[in-house]
């Protein structure tokens, strides 16, 4: 059997624990490894011989952290057990970096103790930097691009392996606060300065300098500054006048930005203002409660599944057509070089392809590389990467106002303005000139991809790309299969999708494909209840109190409120007497004619100051729309919010515009941050349940009309108790 | 039931912060007034059941049971023991309650009930609490500072700055027309050191001079720590999401003044009187106390005397005078607002704005203020409520007994 840990001990007693999991690029932590790593530990501390241990890893990187998978079997444990089961498992994880951090010996026994020293080649995250901080000195090799810290936080867990204790213990609330809660990583010197790692050095010099401070370590150097008498905490604790401030803002900021959805971010600080009252070794076991009440949480397993699990396994192409070869984009060519087409350019270029971006003329062509130009220099300027990056990328970026360049593109993306007519002359002129085997995408976020696809001279190559704005900072890509389009095709545009890095879903082609068909209604459903007289307020604080990033008014005023009444326009015409948005266009009716058509124009739903900045909702509507009084309870208003967006992601499923939950709660999450907290609305609906979804959406058609009626599948899956994602957690499991 | 009456209500000046009072001690301040009660009812000193004595920042000279130093120091006997209460801001009329329940209840004759804050020497919250630095107390409840409480009451019920700093002003003229005729001479203990040498006579944080201009300069205290660090504002709106931002209305000239003080008053029995001679001024018709919003923290003065009311078989036409204190000029508007009550009958000599607010003795004066208003303007009834740090409130009625007892 090939072991995850090699122990090798040398003629001046120096003993290597040598990470190197078989057929990985880089290391996890197994369950079995974690066993393997004790019986090493073991091993160098029984041994007389043995003065002290290296510990580092057989590859370039550290570790990457714990397997994941490893937290879903132990949420399982805990909901087939007990959470004392999982809280054992936890101490366990305890006492063998206790057991490192004390040399082999009591806590309160400081002669004898053998020294442990990390040697961390490079990238060193999770579970992978925990295990260093109960070494007694971290030797990082220096490489600029590594990076060192706990981003548990990200995935909806804190650093449960002692991590946060110890942070804590190091640096102090104010300066570990950061790492824990934002989960930032920093460079190896950065970790220097900050003073996360205790050295960095040449990486050929790396073990060597570990055996080094291993031979010459004295007595002192093996006792951390938690076991020394004294000791405090740097910044003070939440009852002395040095550290209250940091412990009575540190809530405030958390509750501020989780909008109370996400439980980690509370349960660690839970974990470090407890602990911070005690010594260590009590501090330890009240972080292992924590971290085990959040390994109960449902939504820690439906989040880690759905962000980094499904997540990582759609933007490796695991929805790709199968039996299809790579297939490789060196040149991209996009049309239009507004705000959309540039971005498109502007990560293609970034990811190595030569882009022609095309336009009318020379001039707008020119014009969209500038906005290239722009958005690179911005990012570099915030440390980003670097001018020669930026130059770059830019000569990959070919400005151009001739079809013809667009010859010998693998694929094209065309991203002019969003009209029918506009775009399938488009698209006809560009079949014409690209060759038989080049792929035609059309950027769209609402309009049918079997109506443009009558354009393209084979639409067996043609299909829609949905990106999100801004084009850089948003991970999804929604590819929309027409009723023609080939395997192929979508291969290529996903092989596309993972070259610049981003995470494709694959839909089929319907009325605003998946999540603009979601999305719309959470709008319409804003601004419906504005006009009903609900505070505006009220829907705004009850979209972020449901874990939206962004309210529904917000958004409108942001997308354009003349956008809003265009698709709604294109809507009715389409649907007829199945029309069933009249409620809203009426305050979308009444915006336009005063005016206020959103953010562009400095008036919408909110007022704005000189540069853009939001300045509150606009009073006007209130006395437009009559307050109700009394108003809503919260929580109906959240209902509302929720609901009119997961009922639209079933129905998406239903009738088959989704074909895979996953791609359901990945491209929700990463597209417009619904329920990310739960996983995703797929997730969600598991979380608490379809029986309890259906009588949700029975009670909130009753009092709001048919648009809450619940989906056949949903009343299918409630009947029958079963579940839309594979594994999903449901509160009363294990019960 | 035993009734229990009010036979004296006495209170020291209020010293202004780092004034007057600085350099005199709590237990001493207590114990002053415990001799002044002695003095004035001429009872004997060993009969009195027990001294429960309201106090917040019990820490320091203020911690370890004050109430029984205070005892010691007194000219009580040692045994009569002593209790220190802490009900935050009402912890003085909380005194009052449990002692006049402890008589109702047939439990002894006779209490001394009180407080005592010396607010420049023991700091306001130096004794340490949870509830802001927990998280899951301060997250789970959305905890505020009091002052961001009392800006989401001006805001929740439309209190402007203006309408809250016309208030102010009212208090300071209030309690200068107070002091100029003399309404509080019956009833203020000066506070002499051991020599007898006065230290301080009157209350000492009053300005009458007090006029909208000058409140209308001052900057919102509580502005900075709403909206931006740490951004409180932000978990207000979470607990309130029907408001769009909190207008942060309340600065040191709208709010309470932060001052040294003490009170005391004896609680009795029918036959207490009858032992004594003492004659009781008013008899105690309820109480309650109520848990409310901790988020908005201070509006607990309303449902307090709800239930004050509903217990006691009156409605608020039937009360006379009413004591609100004045933590911060948005609870006592707030309080008027929800009985639709004139101004004339509510703090009508002033209040903690003016005059301060020494946290474990504002109960027990204010509830002293009022006994002396209803005998000066020959009303009946009065009601004392003070809103409640953590989100309570307590409410206490008395009823004034006329003619001789």
């Amino acid at each position: 059997m090939m072991a995850d840990f090699h122990y090798s001990t040398d003629a001046d007693g120096v003993a290597t624990i040598t990470w190197d999991v078989p057929g990985r690029t880089m290391n996890i932590l197994r369950i079995e490894g974690f066993i393997e790593l004790g019986n090493c530990i073991n091993a160098a501390m029984s041994d007389d011989n043995v003065r002290g241990i290296v510990i580092t890893s057989g590859k370039g990187s550290f570790s990457g952290g714990m397997d994941l998978a490893g937290f879903e079997e132990l949420t399982r444990l805990g909901f087939r057990e007990s959470p004392g089961a999982v809280l054992e498992q936890m101490m366990g994880i305890h006492r063998l970096l206790r057991g490192l951090e004390t040399g082999g010996k009591a806590a309160n026994e400081f002669e004898g103790r053998k020294p442990v020293v990390a040697a961390i080649p490079g990238t060193a995250v999770g579970i992978g930097f925990e295990l260093p901080l109960a070494c007694h000195r971290i030797i990082c090799a220096d490489k600029p691009d590594v990076g060192i810290g706990l981003p548990e936080i990200k995935v909806g867990l804190f650093p449960g392996a002692g991590g946060t204790t110890r942070l804590i213990r190091k640096l102090g609330l104010a300066a570990a606060g950061p790492w824990l809660f934002k989960g930032t990583l920093a460079d190896p010197r950065t970790a220097l300065s900050s003073g996360l790692v205790d050295e960095v050095v040449e990486p050929d010099r790396l073990l060597e300098s570990a055996r080094k401070w291993v031979l010459e370590a004295s007595e002192d150097d093996l006792i951390k500054p938690w076991d020394r008498k004294g000791y405090r905490i740097p910044g003070g604790t939440p009852y002395d006048r040095e550290g209250f401030e940091s412990f009575v803002g540190a809530p405030v900021m958390i509750n501020s930005r989780t909008f109370g959805v996400y439980p980690a971010a509370k349960a660690c600080l839970s974990a470090i203002y407890e602990g911070s009252l005690v010594p260590f070794d009590a501090a330890i076991k009240i972080e292992a409660r924590w971290f085990t009440s959040l390994l109960m949480e449902p939504s820690t397993a439906s989040m880690i599944r759905t962000v980094f699990t499904d997540r990582k396994a759609l933007g490796k192409g695991v929805r790709r057509p199968a039996g299809i070869e790579a297939q490789r984009i060196a040149r991209l060519g996009v049309v239009g070089a507004g705000m959309m087409g540039a971005g498109i350019a502007q990560v293609a270029a970034k990811a190595g392809m030569d882009v022609v971006l095309l336009d009318r003329d020379q001039d707008r062509a020119n014009g969209g590389k500038e906005r290239v130009a722009g958005m690179l220099e911005r990012q570099a300027g915030r440390g980003g990467s670097s001018r020669e990056a930026v130059r770059e990328t830019l000569s990959r970026i070919r400005p151009s106002s001739v079809l013809s360049d667009l010859r010998g593109c693998e694929l094209v993306i065309e991203a002019v303005f969003e009209d029918p007519k506009v775009k399938t002359g488009v698209i006809a002129e560009v079949a014409a000139c690209a060759g038989s085997d080049c792929v035609i995408a059309s950027n769209t976020s609402t309009l049918p991809i079997n109506g443009l696809a009558k354009a393209a001279l084979h639409a067996g190559n043609f299909l829609g790309m949905h990106f999100f704005s801004p084009v850089d900072r948003m991970m999804l890509v929604e590819i929309i299969r027409g009723s023609g389009t080939g395997d192929k095709a979508v291969a290529r545009a996903i092989d596309f999708v993972r070259a610049i890095r981003k995470v494709p879903i694959i839909v089929n082609d319907a009325r605003f494909f998946y999540a603009n068909r979601c999305i719309i209604p959470y709008l319409n459903e804003g601004i419906r209840m504005v006009g009903e007289g609900v505070s505006p307020a009220l829907v705004e604080n009850a979209a972020k109190l449901m874990g939206m990033p962004v309210g529904p008014l917000q958004l409108v005023d942001e997308t354009s409120i003349d956008l809003a009444a265009n698709i709604a326009a294109a809507t009715k015409s389409a649907l007829g007497n199945d029309y069933a948005d009249g409620d809203v266009d009426r305050i979308i009716d009444f915006l336009v004619k005063k005016g206020r058509l959103g953010r562009k124009v400095g008036a919408g739903f909110y007022e704005y100051g000189p540069k853009g900045k939001r300045v509150g909702l606009w009073p006007g509507l209130a006395a437009e729309f009559r307050p109700l009084s009394p108003q809503p309870d919260i929580e109906e208003v959240k209902n509302r919010l929720l609901l009119i967006q997961v009922l639209e992601a079933v129905r998406s499923l239903e009738e088959g515009v989704l074909t895979d939950v996953r791609e359901g709660d990945v491209g929700a999450v990463l597209g417009w941050g619904l329920a990310v907290w739960a996983g995703g609305p797929f997730s969600w609906l598991d979380m608490i349940g379809a029986a309890a979804a259906a009588e949700l959406s029975h009670e909130l058609s009753a009092c709001h009309g048919p648009r809450f009626k619940a989906p056949r599948l949903l009343l299918t899956k409630a009947a029958n108790g079963e579940k839309f994602t594979a594994g999903g957690a449901t509160r009363s499991a294990g019960a | 039931m035993p009734n229990a009456y009010v036979y004296d209500a006495i209170r020291s000046p209020r010293g202004r912060r780092n004034g007057s009072l600085r350099e005199v001690s709590a237990v001493r301040l207590s114990a002053m007034m415990i001799d002044a009660v002695l003095e004035r009812s001429g009872i004997g000193t060993d009969c009195v059941e027990d001294v429960i004595w309201g106090n917040v920042t019990q820490v320091g000279e203020q911690g370890g049971c004050l109430a029984r130093a205070a005892v010691l120091l007194s000219g009580l006997d040692d045994g009569v023991p002593g209790v220190s209460v802490n009900r935050f801001c009402a912890s003085g009329l909380e005194a009052v309650n449990l002692a006049a329940n402890q008589i109702r209840a047939g439990d002894g004759e006779s209490y001394i009930a009180g407080g005592v804050e010396m607010m420049s020497r023991v700091p306001m919250g130096s004794d340490g609490t949870p509830y802001a630095v927990d998280p899951q107390l301060a997250m789970g409840t959305h905890f505020v500072p009091q002052g961001i409480g009392a800006d989401i009451i001006a805001t929740e019920f439309g209190f402007s700055r203006e309408q809250c700093d016309r208030y102010a002003m009212e208090s300071q003229k209030r309690a200068a027309t107070a002091w100029n005729e003399g309404r509080f001479s019956g009833s203020i203990v000066p506070v002499k050191d051991h020599n007898g040498i006065l230290i301080l006579g009157t209350d000492e944080h009053i300005r009458p001079e007090t006029c909208m201009q000058a409140l209308a300069g001052l900057e919102p205290s509580f502005r900075t720590i709403g909206e931006s660090m740490p951004g409180f504002d932000r978990v207000a709106i979470m607990k309130y999401p029907h408001l769009e931002r909190i207008e942060h209305v309340h600065h040191p000239g709208n709010s309470s003044g932060i001052v040294d003080g003490a009170a005391a008053v004896l609680i009795g029995s029918d036959g207490f009187g009858r032992m004594t001679e003492a004659r009781p001024r008013a008899r105690v018709r309820s109480c309650a106390r109520v848990g409310s919003d901790p988020t908005i923290m201070l509006t607990g003065p309303v449902p307090a005397a709800r239930t004050a009311l509903e217990r006691a078989g009156m409605t608020i036409d039937d009360i006379d005078v009413f004591e609100i204190n004045e933590a911060f000029s948005a609870v006592p508007l707030r309080f008027m607002q929800a009985f639709d009550l004139d101004t004339d009958r509510v703090n009508v000599n002033g209040g903690a704005i003016a005059m301060g607010h020494p946290l474990g003795a504002t109960g027990a004066m204010i509830l002293g203020t009022a006994l002396d208003e209803l005998e000066r303007s020959d009303g009946e009834t009065a009601l004392i409520a003070l809103c409640v740090g953590g989100g309570m409130g307590v409410a206490t009625i008395i009823e004034r007994v006329s003619g001789t007892k």
